[in-house]
């Protein structure tokens, strides 16, 4: 037998002081709006870098990158700290956004390749002809931003719609989950299916026309992903204040009431697993140009539960939560991968350990007990 | 009291949020009898939980259930409920829902309510909210996460909190309740459902006797509008509540009746006192 | 058909003892004892024709005094002065080859001889030509085998001769085949038709590829001309590749079972730590990597302080590896596991975590590259039951060593004290602390057990892979997915799901690659899994509530 969800033995109605007062989201919200599209644009691209009040590309870049890391992880949050279903398969979902519009970003390389043939330097290399029949219709922009959206969504939805039926639970799912990124993981890396193999894609040029290395292009690209994330936490909380959020809540701690009160659990968790999954392919579109790469090892399951530890660090069940996890986990990732390389993968399997002994509510839980 | 709490109301029905779906399942009760278990076995690698059982309960009866560990009565609710498909038999809702193709869900839906016998609630949330989840409307996916609580589902939500005497808690986690109160949480929680049929599994262990003594009283009262099917230990409150008796062994009715007259039952005496 | 063969075989043996005659003919005109020095000469100084039959005169010879001669002349050793001289350079002195005497000091003006490709080829196979009469049985195979890649016409003879004289089976299908293969090339057609029905014995792929080649065509022509040679050469064909294909299902159902049993080894731990515990331990797969590197350091200790006993320190390490192992991750169930019993999900992000630090110390202390790990001899080399499949000793003794752990496992948690309070804990942790069973320790000898059968593991693994840190990293999916797949506290289901996702995997892998198939299995257990969640050996139990 699987063990059942346990909930967590926590201080019992946390989740009910994360109700943040109406007024100081909405300021919150413009502080937020400010920022990103305000100051930071004026301090990368018109404040001389000289200044100290200057922003670095580097600076816009490694935030960008984390916005897209924080959506994930507010995806993740729904499903697991809301709804109890631990995924360890959303970089999956992340990898396979991405993929969608690398797609188009290779198409609009032209002919610039090294090759300087219309299909990608990859095709060329392995003797391929003509795009295959799932590369069509990708040199338009927004065929690709539907495929951001309804591939992770669909195969979600196929997957979810079979694993929810069955009522595969807890631990069972969590590993399934693994099992499916890890054989998407090996049949993106093989050379024949058309993705590039193990390099996947990269040496983008341009995006709808615009120069993607541009500062300026580098700075839309930025503000969108904020906007984006600002707009999926207003939605998370639309979602986990309604009565379908309630009833997520109450799959998770006793899901056979939930059964008996004549809710189906197999259409919620769809719900919002579906939902997830496809928050996570936009933001892995969103990833995509920034980063400038994407390739199969974003399905390798180290990934995918890096993501749930986002999540944990910075407070499952919260919205905030997340996004402070994922802000926390990479800025220390990405200052310990220069300082102190060797250390990175202690600290993080430390953070694993840590968080679940000692910080089950993680750092907005903290936060939260304190305002108690 | 008992009043209020009936008059679940047709305004509240019509102001409900659902879209096309027939809300009230109408329970084809024709007969008197709004379940009938056929023949039903049930078996587990070879252990017959449930052997040939067959049980026809009438509507607005209350009904206990008794019998020693291992008798099936827990088994016996699963079927109700979907919970287990029987190997053999037939189990009817009223004269036309055939319970052995419909999953829990929708068996809850059409109108049977299931008390566990440890209290299950929903600990994160408040007792108002556990309410609020637990009223008949619309449980399908979209009008869930439209829904709005309108007035009056409000009051009777207020109404069943005075019933079961949690007003004073509304606001409090479920999950800090002591035992008792969760076990009237879910009974309350039950009757948001407005079910015709109550299966109680074990409604009083842990309670005081007190609170024993105002279950007794709200059983009684609820008997005759809805059905009662009560699963239950404590001989005292069987024989208070009452109407007929049905005494289960080895999966199987071995007797039905009054109390006393299934107190005389020469098997039922073996049963209980001869081990 | 068994009649058909044994008239084949009678005439290709009259064929060849027609052969050693006609050798034996040849050594008589030839040469009566050593070699002659008009040989020698045409051997050493003459042009490609002349050099050519002086090999084959040599070779048909049989003499053993000319394998020094052409093993020296191949080394280089054999030199001439260029004036019709040829001395035999040995240290200080030199031989005159053409009259037997020797020289001294070594003329100062030697040259090399002239000794081109074809010429060194042709040399090396006299030389094993004339092995084939050695005495033992090993230089005879290794001079057969050698010969099997390109004897011609010149080695002919003396194969013939050694295959009427040869004992050992193995060496005489070698021969045989040999035989045949440059008899395909003759210009008697009976001596081809022969060769033709000779080769349909074989079972290697080489013979394939030869008696393909009969059949070819170009431009719509047949290349073999001769309609007969042909239809025998087609016959002979269907002969070898029905053995070929019988061959490579045993190696491949062998090569599964191979598989099969290294998931077993990597799943039997978690059988009990996930199995009977509910212990979602993700750092499995690296205390599977601590029993590598213990097996690694026990065969650096033995390589520095007793080089005398390597062979042995298999033996020694798979009680170290065990209880390194053990030790590990009973520190790791004390420290964080034991915390988090009953919660599953939160288990699994904890010891993932204790994955990450695992790796990264054993990178720490090793470095981040693969190590050495090397077999003991007797485990290299392998039965081989036909020309094309080979079952390496290796393989064989991981199968032996499985079964073995497997029943070591069954008789500790069926026969023993501490087997009976695991499977107490496990079913029924309240009752069995009331009864007296000490559940703590219980907990930790338990996870303990799994951990040490991991370390074993490793202890296999190292014997056939690549030992690295990031080596526990692969078994993690493959076998929670055994276990999965199995049905949860089943250790027959085990050891069912790990033999049957070995074999499957490694027939899908020779169909469509092995990625593909990976994936399919990966697949099909997620199908699998929707349709028996509880795994092949289910139990059905009662409900439980909520």
């Amino acid at each position: 037998m699987p063990a059942a969800f346990v909930p967590l033995n926590l201080a019992v109605g946390a989740a009910r002081l994360s109700r943040f007062p109406a007024h100081l989201l909405w300021i919150a919200i413009g502080v937020a709006a400010m920022v990103l599209f305000v100051v930071f644009p004026i301090c990368n691209l018109v404040v001389p870098a000289t200044s100290a009040l200057h922003i670095s590309d580097y600076t816009v870049t490694l935030l960008g990158k984390i916005m897209c890391y924080a959506i994930v992880a507010l995806a993740m949050d729904l499903i697991w700290g809301y709804t109890g279903i631990l995924s360890l398969g959303h970089g999956l979902f992340f990898a396979l956004g991405g993929y969608a519009m690398g797609m188009y970003l290779m198409r609009s390389i032209g002919r610039e390749g090294v090759y300087q043939s219309d299909l990608p330097d990859f095709m060329v290399f392995l003797d391929w002809k003509a795009y295959p029949w799932y590369w069509s219709f990708t040199q338009h922009f927004w065929y690709c931003a539907l495929l951001v959206v309804l591939v992770p969504g669909l195969l979600a939805f196929v997957f979810g719609y079979f694993a929810f039926r069955s009522r595969i639970k807890g631990v069972y799912f969590s590993i399934i989950t693994q099992a499916l990124t890890y054989a998407a993981m090996l049949f993106f890396f093989r050379n024949d299916t058309g993705f590039g193999g193990n390099n996947g894609f990269t040496d983008f040029k341009r995006i709808l026309g615009f120069s993607i290395t541009a500062p300026t292009t580098r700075m839309a690209l930025f503000a969108i992903t904020g906007a984006a994330l600002l707009g999926f936490l207003l939605l998370g909380r639309a979602i986990v204040h309604s009565k379908l959020g309630r009833v997520l809540t109450a799959i998770r701690d006793a899901e056979t009431r939930v059964m008996f009160s004549g809710y189906n659990p197999l259409y919620f968790k769809l719900f919002v697993w579906t939902l997830s999954a496809v928050i996570c392919g936009i933001a892995g579109a969103l990833y995509v140009p920034q980063v400038g790469i994407i390739n199969p090892s974003e399905m390798s399951p180290a990934n995918s539960i890096e993501i749930a530890i986002w999540t944990a660090v910075g407070g499952r069940g919260t919205l905030i939560g997340p996004v402070l996890g994922a802000a926390i986990v990479n800025l220390g990732k990405s200052w310990f991968t220069q300082a102190l390389p060797e250390y990175w993968l202690f600290v993080l399997g430390l953070l694993f350990i840590l968080v679940t002994l000692f910080l089950p509510r993680g750092v907005a839980g903290l936060w939260l007990k304190r305002r108690a | 009291m008992s009043i209020g709490l009936l008059s679940s109301g047709a305004g509240d029905r019509s102001g409900g949020v659902g879209t096309g779906r027939v809300m009230t399942t109408g329970v084809d009760v024709s007969h008197r009898g709004i379940l009938y278990l056929e023949s039903i076995s049930v078996s587990f690698d070879g252990f017959k939980a449930l052997n040939d059982l067959s049980l026809t309960i009438d509507a607005g009866e209350l009904r206990c259930v008794i019998g020693p560990n291992g008798a099936g009565k827990t088994t016996m609710m699963d079927v109700i409920t979907g919970k287990t498909r029987p190997d053999a038999g037939t189990a009817f809702f009223g004269q036309t829902i055939d319970l052995t193709r419909l999953s829990e869900p929708e068996i809850a839906d059409r109108g049977i309510g299931r008390k566990f016998q440890k209290p299950t609630v929903f600990g994160q949330h408040t007792v108002f909210e556990n309410l609020e989840l637990a009223r008949k409307a619309d449980k399908r996916v979209w009008p869930t996460l439209t829904a709005k609580l309108d007035s009056a589902a409000h009051r009777r939500i207020l109404t069943i909190l005075d019933t079961i005497k949690l007003t004073g808690e509304a606001k409090r986690p479920a999950g800090l309740l002591s035992h008792g109160q969760k076990q009237w949480l879910e009974i309350g929680m039950l009757l948001m459902q407005e079910p015709q049929l109550l299966l109680l599994d074990e409604p009083v262990a842990g309670m005081t006797d007190d609170e024993t003594l105002r279950s007794a009283e709200l059983f009684q009262s609820l008997a005759g509008d809805y059905t009662l099917v009560v699963v239950e230990h404590d001989m005292d409150f069987v024989a208070r509540i009452a109407d007929r008796v049905t005494v289960l062994h080895e999966g199987r009715v071995i007797a039905e009746g009054s109390m006393q007259q299934v107190q005389q039952d020469e098997q039922v005496i073996e049963v209980f006192l001869g081990r | 058909m068994l009649l058909y063969l044994d008239t084949l075989i009678d005439r290709v043996a009259v064929a060849s003892r027609w052969l050693v005659l006609l050798a034996m003919l040849l050594v008589a005109t030839h040469a009566g004892g050593a070699v002659n020095p008009e040989t020698i000469r045409d051997l050493a100084l003459g042009e490609g024709d002349a050099r050519a039959s002086a090999i084959a005169a040599i070779v048909a010879s049989g003499d053993p005094s000319a394998l020094s001669l052409l093993q020296s002349m191949k080394d280089g050793d054999v030199k001439t002065t260029g004036d019709d001289r040829v001395y035999l350079i040995k240290g200080e002195e030199a031989v005159d080859l053409l009259t037997g005497k020797t020289v001294k000091p070594v003329p100062d003006n030697l040259d090399d001889l002239v000794i081109n490709n074809r010429l060194r080829r042709e040399l090396g196979m006299a030389i094993a030509a004339l092995r084939l009469s050695s005495t033992e049985r090993a230089a005879r195979l290794a001079a057969a085998r050698e010969l099997q890649g390109g004897a011609d016409e010149i080695t002919l003879p003396a194969i013939s001769a050694a295959l009427a004289a040869e004992t050992d089976a193995e060496i005489k299908n070698i021969l045989a085949l040999t035989q045949a293969s440059v008899q395909l090339s003759s210009n008697d057609k009976a001596t081809r038709l022969a060769a033709v029905r000779a080769l349909a014995q074989s079972d290697s792929g080489s013979v394939k590829t030869l008696l393909l080649a009969l059949l070819e065509r170009k431009g719509g022509e047949y290349v073999e001309r001769d309609a007969e040679l042909r239809a025998e050469a087609e016959r002979s064909l269907r002969a070898v590749e029905q053995r070929l294909s019988t061959g490579e299902m045993v190696g491949r159902v062998f090569s599964g079972i191979s598989l099969g049993t290294i998931l077993l080894l990597a799943a039997l731990g978690l059988a009990i730590t996930y199995g009977l515990m509910g212990v979602i331990n993700m750092a499995h797969g690296e205390l599977i990597m601590i029993g590598a590197y213990a097996t690694y350091v026990v065969q650096n200790i033995f390589r520095q302080h007793f080089p005398g006993a390597f062979d042995a320190y298999l033996l020694c390490a798979i009680p170290v590896a065990f209880a390194v192992s053990a030790v590990v991750g009973m520190v790791l169930e004390r420290t964080v596991i034991r915390f988090l019993y009953g919660r599953p999900l939160e288990t699994l992000l904890a010891t993932w975590g204790l994955s990450l630090i695992l790796i990264q110390s054993v990178r720490t202390i090793f470095g981040a590259q693969n190590v050495q790990v090397e077999n003991p001899s007797w485990m290299s080399g392998g039965v081989e039951i036909m020309t094309s499949v080979v079952l390496p000793w290796s393989r064989i003794a991981i199968i032996v060593f499985a079964g073995g752990v497997l029943a070591l496992m069954w008789v500790l948690l069926s026969r023993t004290r501490l087997g009976l309070f695991v499977r107490a804990v496990t079913q029924n942790r309240g009752m069995a602390s009331s009864l007296g069973v000490p559940t703590v320790r219980v907990d930790m000898l338990a996870f303990g057990l799994g951990s040490g059968i991991a370390g074993l593991a490793g202890c296999a693994l190292s014997q056939i892979g690549n030992v690295g840190p990031d080596l526990g990293q692969s078994y993690i999916v493959d076998s929670f997915m055994v276990v999965v797949l199995g049905g949860v506290g089943q250790l027959a289901g085990t050891v069912y799901a790990a033999l049957g996702l070995g074999v499957v995997n490694k027939f899908l892998e020779a169909w469509q690659g092995a990625v593909l198939a990976k994936i399919a299995v990966l697949v099909f257990i997620i199908i699998f899994i929707q349709k028996r969640p509880q795994g092949l050996f289910a139990l059905k139990g009662r409900t439980v509530e909520a």
